[in-house]
């Protein structure tokens, strides 16, 4: 039985984690297609809204997060 | 510092990609707006601690990721409800040959580990650095690193069966129904 497996391989040389490069390249074009699909999407206008509310004076109030208040959590922790 | 506009603007900028890492998180595109917004809640509350000069995108997804975090293992409990709409919401539909390749890819990607899933789409699709990612996740860049080995190489066995492409279709046909058939 012949061996698929190097015959698969033969013309490329295996990379990192014994994935060929084409394989590599293969996964992060598939993974930046499915990101870059959500990014040319652009800013939806609740966003845009939102961080324009907080422009007008006491805007801030007006958007407080549901009991966040109290929650100092800033990622930094 | 305090909220300038050029901060602001700034911020803005970063809704986008910080969309995509919560879609890609989530796996759900209403679940992950709604992460992206107390995302900007959290980030404008809390913008005196930003330190001027480093990464705002890194501080935002930082934020984004333990918000997540906290919101996955509360959900987890509640109703599994119908989710994996993902595709559906999106605005740009790919073609019917694109689509289904996206949904498998997708799929794939659920199925990673989430330390895995994150580390991966940090460094292959928001493009940050290693050194980046790992503050963003807070661990070691050694262990992103590793991470994102682990991610690739599981992603490559479920799409790929180790170039199953080179062998023609019935192959990747027998390969995909006997993954999932049952």
């Amino acid at each position: 039985m012949k061996d698929l497996k190097s015959q698969a391989s033969k013309s490329t040389t295996p990379g990192k984690g014994g994935l060929t490069p084409e394989i590599q390249s293969r996964i992060g074009h598939q993974l930046r297609a499915m990101y870059d699909d959500v990014v040319r999407q652009g800013v939806p206008d609740r966003f845009a809204e939102l961080i324009k509310k907080l422009d007008a004076p006491g805007g801030a109030s007006q958007v407080e997060t549901d009991g966040g208040s109290n929650d100092n959590n800033n990622g930094r922790d | 510092m305090p909220l300038t506009d050029s901060l602001r603007d700034d911020i803005l900028a970063a809704v986008p990609s910080l969309r995509a890492f919560a879609i890609s998180l989530s796996g759900n595109a209403d679940r992950a707006d709604d992460l992206v917004q107390e995302t900007l809640l959290r980030a404008l509350a809390n913008i005196d601690s930003f330190q001027p000069g480093s990464n705002l995108p890194a501080w935002l997804f930082t934020i984004l990721r333990n918000l997540f975090r906290s919101d996955y293992r509360k959900r987890r409990r509640e109703v599994e409800d119908a989710e994996g709409n993902y595709a559906k919401t999106l605005k740009t539909q790919p073609s019917q040959n694109a689509h289904l390749e996206f949904e498998e890819f997708r799929g794939a990607l659920e199925k990673l580990p989430q330390d895995q899933r994150e580390a991966l789409i940090l460094v292959g699709a928001s493009g940050f650095s290693y050194e980046d990612a790992a503050s963003i996740c807070g661990c070691a860049v050694g262990t992103i690193k590793s991470r994102v080995n682990r991610a690739r190489s599981k992603l490559a066995a479920l799409l790929y069966v180790d170039g199953a492409e080179d062998f023609g279709p019935d192959e990747t046909v027998r390969a995909v129904i006997g993954g999932s058939g049952g």
